[in-house]
């Protein structure tokens, strides 16, 4: 029986949390400093160490919360150009209620959508908790004007939006112009409201880890209630390894200012087995107060169905099949 | 405190290997009991539980083996190396087959974790076979000249860190170039060799090329002491190691000898912290620290020690101690009672020295040797734990302020075995590479091995190396 | 009295630290042919010579396993150089060491001079052939290297005086290694001259130093000695005895033991291989992380 140390009692290097960072934004130079002053990160051991907690076992109760942990973090997306109400009615009866044979599923977190359809998902989801997400900044390239991006955020907030999935500007990032990536963070945050941001990346177009890091200090600095990897329409999106170096940021970040920030891995997670693996990166990483669909969520679709037909396994002893699932 | 996610047991199924009640000693193809009778018991470190008794070699055991291996050399060398490499080949492949019993058999001998048997022992030695199989119709390209002879009859006395994998390391290389072997497991580890034993026969490998004599240091040093001995491999203490090295003294036996080490590993302030932090966990908690590599010295630069042991005492918090068997322990037993308190005596000696200890809180169970990772800061180079060799899960943290400062800390030392850089500048890795004397050197990683790799040390840490092009040229008279 | 004019004779003194002291101890010895005529006193050298010698040749180590390959290379040429301008005075010296004849003699001289040209054109080729890319199965750059083994102590055969010596010499400090030589106990005057030949070489100081006196007086400290770093005892190899007492004090620190070879007595002239060169090499194998170019390659 494994004993597992109790939690940590972070004693953090120069007094804990209220760390400012007001000078490392005051200028472009300021910025750039501060972003190019954080510590490296080695591609070998990064991808080792996710590789690593990837061999975790997780059996029977571990497994039992963890699919249904899984389940609750959600973010069941769809963002297609053929996206119609009927289709985000359906998307929503399915996060308000996952396995119609199982009442006891827990729903997803939210349903995330393009923000002309936010409302319709407002509408279907009214009452039941689940969250409105909506994509907005001229999602997923983010080529557009800075004000025709805040109409994209008002837009969705006054359609019902409760969370707000933004792309940053890869190319003023690629190019090192940080502190107009920071500016736009900062302008779509004030558009924001009460509703929560979340702040895409794009890992695949930053390329590198260091990239990651410093994108991930960016959007914090900035006001991001949420860092999310990707928007799921690049080559490359949520991996473990950029996963758990976003959650080193968010782990080091609230150690230095006592702001808690979450994390949302989207595209390309659909498995159970999968899915498990980033929980296991959250636990062992940002450590358990990131366990709950507050601070981490999957942007995911087809992840769900896998989830149900697992939950189904472990609660009958059998092994499920598609049509024991619903299609959305 | 139980956490929210509190990983259920995921223990790797005993079932897969089957442990007889006594094993014979292998000599000649066959198993049979010692010349005297004598036996020894060899238990799980996790649970105390007696695995089995095997029969303790004696000095006529030894004689009776290496006469077998001296009858086996004839044929075996002059066998075409074609031929040899079919046999190691066909180890190496029975080796994949049965990997996961003999990843369980290591675990409950050993007492490592079933994720270090099953993820580097096992395939590592299957790797080694697998690469000297290669090279035994090849010595001609070796570098040594034109049909390099093997030197005889292999006297080889390995640890019980790695059980099977030092076995590997010296009987694949010792094989492929022809010589024949006898080989001392430690003797609280006896179980993976003797299932070897069993591979050997699997594999139809003539009778007398492998014997196993289990047993204690005596049977060790009787081997290495036979007049008919042409080549004695050893990895071990320094302590025996020079030992070995009076012994044969005067005599034609060619040596190599794998030895102690204090492993510096050197954190600068530019290194990637997290990656350093997985780094010097690997480092010294890889396999419960008992690794003749580990970096058991870290050198932190001033700069940056309080932030790098802050991110390592919370790492630390985070190992998994307990049930080797369970797929999701880091930190298994210590090997023996007698490694255990070989460890506490170092720790109270820390201690009593001044040096401050902290050990990562974790509960350890109530059977079974048992050492929490442990880490002493403020060490100076006069503090015994930061010169003795501990062999076990404990860490001494050393700092420097300049890369001089640094390079002549880690050279400060009786032992040149292994050191690690950890830095984003590339110069630097190379610059401090070069002036460190250590055999093996890791820049921005720590404690990986390949069978293409040659591994040994500088200084005291011995001589000779195993592994790749070189590990040929201990078995070679050239 | 004729009017023939009078030889100088020469003081032989060691070479150590690239100064020629007499022997601390004072003491010398009678240095015959192989007739038994008097050719001059050789310092007889102590302990606390072979001692001075170690803090000598450690304290160039540094300095000489640090320059370059092909610094190393020049240097040892420069000793090839150096001989050939010299070269009367060594057959001389040889014949009279060895009693052989003048043309004997020069033979061997210069073979001698032939053998430091070919190790001076292995400094730089020794690391290629010895080292290099080991494949491992994983994303590491992952290169063994060969690096000099320290100080090294050399017992010179006890019947080459000359050419022997310097067979044995040149190839511990093409690789970057410095020596402390014991010279042979009966001939030692061609290795203290070569002193001179060293200290006009570029050669820097305490990279070779030079002892003459009894093999055996200075070969026991040496061999314990715990900054010693390896020993060659093929000036050991007329007596066993000896040779193994030097490789049990050996063991106390674990130097890197050359035992004596066949090739005592025998024929110097052979090509030599690097068998001399490799004893005393270390591998250093270094590991680096290779990765992708990115975080793309990344997957599960």
């Amino acid at each position: 029986m494994p004993t597992t140390a109790p939690s940590p009692e972070p004693s953090a290097p120069s007094g804990q949390g209220g760390t400012s960072f007001a000078d490392a934004t005051a200028s472009d130079s300021a910025l750039r400093r501060f972003l190019h002053g954080l510590p490296g990160v080695d591609t070998v051991g990064l991808e080792a160490r996710a590789a690593s907690l990837g061999t975790r076992s997780i059996k029977t109760t571990a497994k039992a919360y963890a699919i249904d942990l899984a389940i609750s973090m959600i973010d069941l997306t769809t963002l297609e150009g053929a996206d119609t109400p009927g289709k985000v009615r359906a998307l929503a009866a399915k996060a308000v209620n996952p396995d119609p044979t199982d009442r006891t599923t827990p729903r997803t977190a939210a349903v995330c959508v393009y923000p002309d359809m936010a409302a319709t998902a407002a509408a279907a989801l009214a009452g039941s908790g689940v969250k409105v997400a909506s994509v907005a900044t001229a999602f997923p390239a983010g080529r557009a004007a800075l004000e025709v991006k805040l109409a994209d955020v008002r837009d969705a907030v006054a359609a019902g939006a409760d969370e707000i999935d933004m792309v940053i500007d890869r190319g003023a990032f690629l190019s090192g112009r940080y502190l107009k990536v920071h500016e736009e963070i900062v302008a779509v945050k004030a558009e924001c409201g009460s509703a929560r941001l979340k702040v895409i990346f794009e890992t695949g177009e930053l390329s590198t880890y260091d990239n990651i890091r410093r994108a991930s200090w960016l959007g914090m600095l900035a006001g991001a209630d949420f860092i999310k990897t990707s928007t799921g329409k690049v080559g490359t999106n949520a991996t473990p390894a950029n996963t758990l170096l976003m959650l080193e940021a968010v782990r080091d970040f609230r150690e230095q200012t006592g702001v808690q920030i979450g994390v949302k891995p989207a595209g390309g997670i659909r498995t159970s087995k999968d899915a498990i693996k980033f929980l296991v990166l959250v636990n062992e990483t940002a450590g358990e107060d990131w366990l709950d669909n507050h601070w981490f969520r999957f942007g995911a679709s087809s992840l769900l169905n896998d989830l149900l037909m697992q939950r189904q396994k472990l609660s009958t002893g059998r092994y499920s099949g598609p049509d024991y699932v619903t299609v959305d | 405190m139980a956490s929210a996610f509190d990983y259920a047991p995921a223990p790797e199924s005993r079932s897969v290997v089957d442990i007889a009640p006594s094993y014979g000693l292998f000599i000649d193809g066959e198993f049979t009991d010692a010349a005297d009778g004598k036996v020894f018991k060899t238990v799980s470190p996790s649970t105390e539980e007696v695995l089995s008794e095997v029969a303790r070699a004696g000095t006529e055991d030894v004689d009776r083996a290496v006469k077998a291996a001296r009858r086996a050399f004839e044929k075996w060398s002059a066998l075409p190396g074609s031929e040899r490499a079919k046999y190691l080949f066909r180890i190496a492949r029975i080796i994949q087959e049965r990997s996961r019993e003999l990843a369980v058999l290591e675990t409950l001998d050993n007492g490592k974790p079933i994720k270090e048997t099953r993820d580097a022992d096992l395939p590592l030695v299957a790797a080694h076979f697998f690469y000297y199989a290669g090279w035994a119709d090849k010595l001609d390209h070796a570098g040594y000249g034109q049909n390099p002879r093997p030197l005889g009859v292999a006297g080889q006395v390995i640890p019980w860190n790695f059980p099977l994998l030092m076995l590997a390391w010296k009987i694949a290389p010792a094989l492929a170039t022809g010589n024949t072997v006898v080989l001392k497991p430690a003797e609280t580890t006896p179980l993976s060799a003797l299932f070897f034993a069993d591979i050997c026969r699997q594999a139809g490998l003539p009778k007398g090329v492998v014997n196993i004599l289990t047993g204690y240091g005596d049977a060790g040093a009787a081997l290495v002491e036979h007049p008919d001995v042409d080549k004695v491999a050893f990895t071990g203490s320094t302590a025996v190691g020079k030992a070995i090295a009076r012994q044969i003294a005067g005599t034609d036996k060619k040596a190599t000898l794998e030895l102690g080490g204090k492993g510096a590993n050197i954190v600068f302030d530019d290194a990637p912290v997290d990656q350093a932090v997985e780094g010097i966990v690997t480092g010294i908690f890889f396999n419960q620290g008992q690794v003749c590599c580990a970096g058991s010295r870290l050198l932190v630069q001033e700069s940056v020690h309080d932030e790098v042991l802050h991110s390592l005492k919370r790492r630390l918090s985070t190992l998994r101690l307990g049930d080797p068997l369970d797929k999701n322990t880091d930190i298994g037993a210590i090997n023996s009672a007698e490694q255990l308190s070989r460890i506490s005596a170092l720790v109270e000696t820390g201690e009593a020295e001044g040096a401050e200890r902290w050990s990562a809180p974790c509960e350890l169970p109530s059977a079974g040797y048992w050492f929490a990772p442990t880490l002493f800061t403020g060490v100076t180079q006069a503090h015994a734990v930061a010169r003795d060799e501990i062999f076990g899960p404990v860490l001494s943290v050393l700092t420097f302020r300049t890369p001089d400062e640094a390079v002549a800390k880690a050279n400060n030392s009786q032992y040149g075995l292994s050191a690690g850089i950890w830095t984003e500048k590339g110069s630097r890795i190379l610059a401090v590479a070069n002036k460190l004397r250590a055999g093996v050197i890791w820049a921005n990683t720590f404690n990986k091995f390949d069978p293409t790799s040659p591994f040994g040390g500088y200084k005291e840490s011995g001589f000779g190396r195993e592994g790749g092009r070189h590990g040929l040229e201990a078995y070679l008279d050239v | 009295m004729s009017d023939e004019r009078r030889r100088v004779f020469k003081t032989y003194k060691l070479y150590v630290g690239g100064k020629f002291p007499r022997s601390e101890s004072g003491r010398v010895y009678e240095v015959t042919d192989s007739k038994g005529k008097w050719l001059a006193n050789a310092p007889q050298s102590s302990r606390k010579d072979a001692r001075d010698a170690v803090v000598a040749a450690r304290k160039a180590f540094g300095g000489w396993s640090g320059a370059t390959a092909y610094n190393r290379g020049q240097v040892l040429y420069r000793v090839a150089e150096m001989l050939e301008g010299r070269r009367e005075q060594f057959v001389r010296e040889v014949a009279d060491a060895e009693g052989l004849s003048k043309a004997r003699a020069a033979a061997l001289v210069d073979a001698a001079v032939d053998r430091w040209v070919w190790y001076a054109g292995w400094t730089d080729k020794i690391g290629q052939v010895v080292g290099g890319a080991n494949p491992v199965a994983g994303p590491f750059f992952n290169l063994s290297t060969p690096e000099p083994t320290g100080v090294v102590t050399v017992l010179a055969p006890q019947d080459s005086s000359f050419l022997g010596l310097v067979s044995v010499v040149a190839p511990v400090i093409a690789t970057g290694n410095t020596a402390v030589v014991i010279a042979s106990a009966d001939a030692p005057l061609p290795a203290l001259s070569l002193g001179e030949v060293l200290a006009t070489s570029d050669l820097p100081g305490g990279v070779v130093n030079i002892l003459s006196g009894r093999t055996a007086e200075l070969a026991a400290p040496l061999a314990s000695h715990q900054d010693v770093n390896a020993i060659d005892l093929t000036g050991a190899a007329g007596d066993p005895a000896l040779a193994k007492e030097l490789e049990v004090a050996a063991a106390d620190n674990l130097k890197r033991v050359l035992r004596p070879q066949a090739v005592d007595g025998a024929d110097w002239s052979a090509e030599p291989g690097t068998r001399r060169l490799t004893a005393f090499l270390e591998t250093k194998t270094v590991w680096h992380p290779t990765g992708a170019l990115g975080a793309s390659g990344s997957s599960y």
